[in-house]
């Protein structure tokens, strides 16, 4: 959930909206978040499943340093969603395993 | 910015960092700092509550205000700050290899100040892996620099200064804390802390702590029990919590691997985070490589700050540029104020504990 009126930070500033894909979902994020904040003002929490007993994982550390929460982005796999910012269109996959590239970047 | 070299770079762009760039800058050393965030601070701009101790340490001061004033002094004083850069591999002759966009480049630098803060440490239970249970370093990253909640009931675990703090920004981000528990029978941060979350009716369960995060594929709860003496839980009398998130305040470990790199000699000190470099009250660690802030062991912003001072003035002085009425008196002056900030019931010890530390000597 997004915090809108905050006793100390005060009133969040209206950003930039964008709109980007959550396996094939359209969801609308604001300029400056992180793929992990964007997911969860939506309430996405599953980032990608394990490869041997495909179980779920998402944001952990939330800072870049456990890499739980991966997923694939723009095609490209293994992407830490808590410290890579929105951008328009961008598409977004849960990832499976170790992921895999998608054609346009082999 | 290839293969360049410089006076002074630093490590890590949060207070200590960020001091130790200041104090020398403001001599004349050339300063370059680099942090693999892409904005920097470390973890001020998440720290929204009021600073304790006296004016000189900038009490009543807002974490995120701090952390404008260091960068607007870093600006002034012509410090060079190289952002989503990674420092991973200290070699020979004090070269520092960093990665800026899939693009890694060498600096080599006269001296190098490692300030690369900590890493927080989890816990191991059943279910700790379902998404939902995070540190409480995330949530707070989320809530005061993304604006997001990382849910809507949260459970805390670890009464420790995080835990405590956190808990009562998580309750201003419009979440509801469900509960906050520790192992240990006794609340482990400052009464001020505290009180703020008793007063809001917070169930405090001392003595406990949680043996399974329940859900299928996200936390809808935990199951949380009182443990015996040798800290085991009984299972028999574990209860279940509604929550969707489960946040770990469990302590925090100095992020080491750079110093270990780099050649540091570590110690052991179980009161500053265990593991960490030797430093001495200088603040150096070897020749020609400082460390400061939480990487020198755990404490807080405002020591970490000041320990960067210390570190940039002994850069200054021994790249001859310590001005001769300086001399002696500034280093003083900050080990004054280190002393203050390390007093009261919890200061004292880490205050003992650095003494001990540096008295101990260095052993390779
Ligand atoms: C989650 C969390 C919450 C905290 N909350 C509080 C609080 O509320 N109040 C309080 O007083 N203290 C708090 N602390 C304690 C905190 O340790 C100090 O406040 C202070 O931020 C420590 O300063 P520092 O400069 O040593 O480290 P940090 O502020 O952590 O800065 C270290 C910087 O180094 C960078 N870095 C690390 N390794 C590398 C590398 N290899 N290459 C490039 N850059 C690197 C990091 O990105 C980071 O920006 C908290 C600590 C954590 C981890
Ligand atoms: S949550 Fe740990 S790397 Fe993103």
């Amino acid at each position: 959930m997004r915090i809108e009126a905050h006793p100390i930070l005060g009133t969040r500033s209206v950003k930039e909206t964008i709109s980007i894909t959550v396996d094939d979902r359209t969801i609308l994020a604001q300029q400056g978040d992180t793929i992990a904040a964007a997911m969860l003002a939506e309430g996405f929490r599953v980032c990608r499943h394990t490869s041997r007993t495909g179980e779920p994982r998402g944001v952990f550390c939330g800072i870049g340093q456990c890499t739980d929460c991966v997923m694939q982005v723009n095609g490209v796999p293994n992407i830490r969603t808590c410290i890579t910012e929105v951008e328009e269109g961008m598409e977004i996959r849960t990832q499976v395993g170790v992921g895999r590239w998608e054609a346009s970047h082999e | 910015m290839n293969d360049s070299k410089i006076d002074l770079l630093v490590i890590g762009a949060g207070p200590a960092g960020l001091g130790a760039a200041i104090e020398a800058a403001k001599r004349g050393v050339k300063v370059l700092v680099v942090d693999e965030n892409a904005k920097p601070g470390g973890q001020l701009f998440k720290q929204i509550h009021k600073f304790f101790g006296s004016k000189e340490h900038m009490a009543g001061t807002r974490g995120f205000t701090i952390g404008e004033m260091l960068l607007e002094q870093a600006r002034e004083y012509g410090v060079m700050v190289m952002l989503n850069t990674l420092a991973w591999g200290f070699f020979a002759n004090n070269v520092v290899v960093v990665k800026q966009h899939d693009q890694s480049y060498s600096i080599q630098a006269k001296k190098v100040v490692l300030a690369t803060g900590a890493t927080e440490n989890t816990l191991s239970f059943k279910g700790c892996t379902k998404p939902g249970v995070m540190t409480a370093g995330a949530a707070q990253t989320l809530i005061n620099l993304s604006r997001v909640t990382p849910g809507e009931k949260i459970l805390m675990v670890g009464t420790g200064n995080v835990g405590l703090i956190v808990s009562y920004q998580l309750m201003q981000a419009g979440a509801q804390v469900v509960g906050i528990l520790d192992a240990a029978p006794v609340v482990g941060g400052y009464d001020v802390h505290a009180n703020k979350i008793r007063k809001a009716h917070v169930p405090f369960y001392l003595g406990h702590t949680v043996v399974e995060a329940l859900g299928k594929e996200e936390v809808i709860g935990a199951s949380i029990a009182p443990v015996d003496c040798n800290f085991k839980p009984l299972e028999k009398e574990g209860f279940f919590v509604e929550c969707d998130t489960i946040c770990l305040a469990v302590g925090l470990s100095p992020r080491l691997d750079l110093a270990l790199n780099a050649g540091c000699p570590s110690t052991y000190e179980p009161l500053l985070g265990g593991s960490m470099p030797w430093h001495d009250q200088r603040m150096r660690s070897m020749e020609d490589v400082y460390v400061a802030g939480d990487v020198a062991g755990i404490e807080e912003a405002s020591t970490a700050l000041e320990e960067g001072k210390l570190a940039g003035v002994a850069v200054a002085d021994e790249l001859g540029l310590l001005a001769k009425e300086e001399q002696g008196v500034i280093y003083e002056e900050i080990q004054s104020r280190l002393d203050k900030l390390r007093s009261g019931l919890y200061g004292d010890k880490r205050r003992q504990a650095k003494l001990d530390l540096i008295e101990r000597g260095c052993t390779r």
